[in-house]
């Protein structure tokens, strides 16, 4: 048991990465190879839902930083969306809602990549 | 009331899947000293990127090293030092990194310190690689 899942569920070429559990430095490899998957299949459209994310700390931010690039540069994004107010806080502390685009629901995310 | 000064320590195996027990030990404590959630989130997140550091960049990965966390608290700060035996580093290179700058250079460790100064009141660095290294963290009632 590790303390942290992470669940996929692609709608069309929409990917969305649902995350449960703790993101710290044990459990961040886990997210960075789910990731990791969707960029080796090419599916550059994805939505990380964070409302059971209980937890995260600078290894779990690493792992949005370590793809953001790469994935806009090939057209797609990385949305976050429900995250808990604790989770938000510590993204906040670091600047991330200048630089990804933050949701309070996954259907509002969803629709941003479609109507782009 | 006065709150007399209570002071706790353990001590871990330098591994990431220590963290989780090395957070609810830390959470615990501050509870117990009285600060709001608010701020044992704080404290909490600041020890896990301290301890993070050590296990990710002080040992080499593989060995049988330890960190000790010694707590002391009182009604006016709470003092969290984690110490370690590795090889250190200098904390005035790692200045105060924008996003930016660490997706361009990917500061070791830098991420996380600047964290911690964010979290804390008080962040000290006391570093004698290979000996002793020890991070202060405090935060005033």
């Amino acid at each position: 048991m590790s303390g942290f899942e992470v669940e996929r569920r692609d709608k069309e070429n929409i990917s969305c990465l649902y995350v449960k559990g703790f993101l710290d430095a044990h459990t961040a490899p886990q997210f960075e190879e789910a990731i990791q998957n969707l960029v080796d299949e090419e599916r550059f459209k994805i939505i990380v839902n964070l409302c059971d994310l209980t937890y995260i700390s600078s290894a779990g931010l690493g792992v949005f930083m370590g793809f953001i690039e790469d994935i806009r540069s090939k057209g797609g994004d990385l949305k976050l969306s429900n995250m808990t107010s604790k989770v938000y806080k510590v993204f906040d502390l670091l600047g991330f809602p200048n630089l990804y685009e933050i949701y309070e629901d996954e259907n509002e995310a969803v629709d941003k990549y479609q109507k782009a | 009331m006065t709150l007399n000064k209570i002071k706790k320590k353990l001590q871990f195996d330098s591994k990431t899947s220590n963290l989780v027990k090395i957070r609810d030990f830390v959470s615990n404590l501050a509870g117990k000293a009285g600060f709001d959630e608010d701020n044992i989130n704080k404290i909490e997140l600041a020890v896990d990127e301290a301890c993070s550091n050590v296990v990710k960049h002080a040992y080499p990965s593989g060995s049988d090293y330890k960190i000790d966390i010694n707590i002391e608290f009182d009604d006016k700060k709470f003092v969290v030092r984690v110490q370690d035996q590795g090889k250190g580093f200098n904390p005035t290179e790692l200045g105060t990194p924008d996003i930016k700058t660490y997706l361009e250079k990917r500061e070791v460790g830098g991420l996380g310190i600047h964290m911690m100064k964010e979290l804390m009141d008080q962040v000290e660095f006391n570093i004698h690689p290979n000996k002793k290294n020890q991070v202060t963290l405090t935060k005033f009632k």
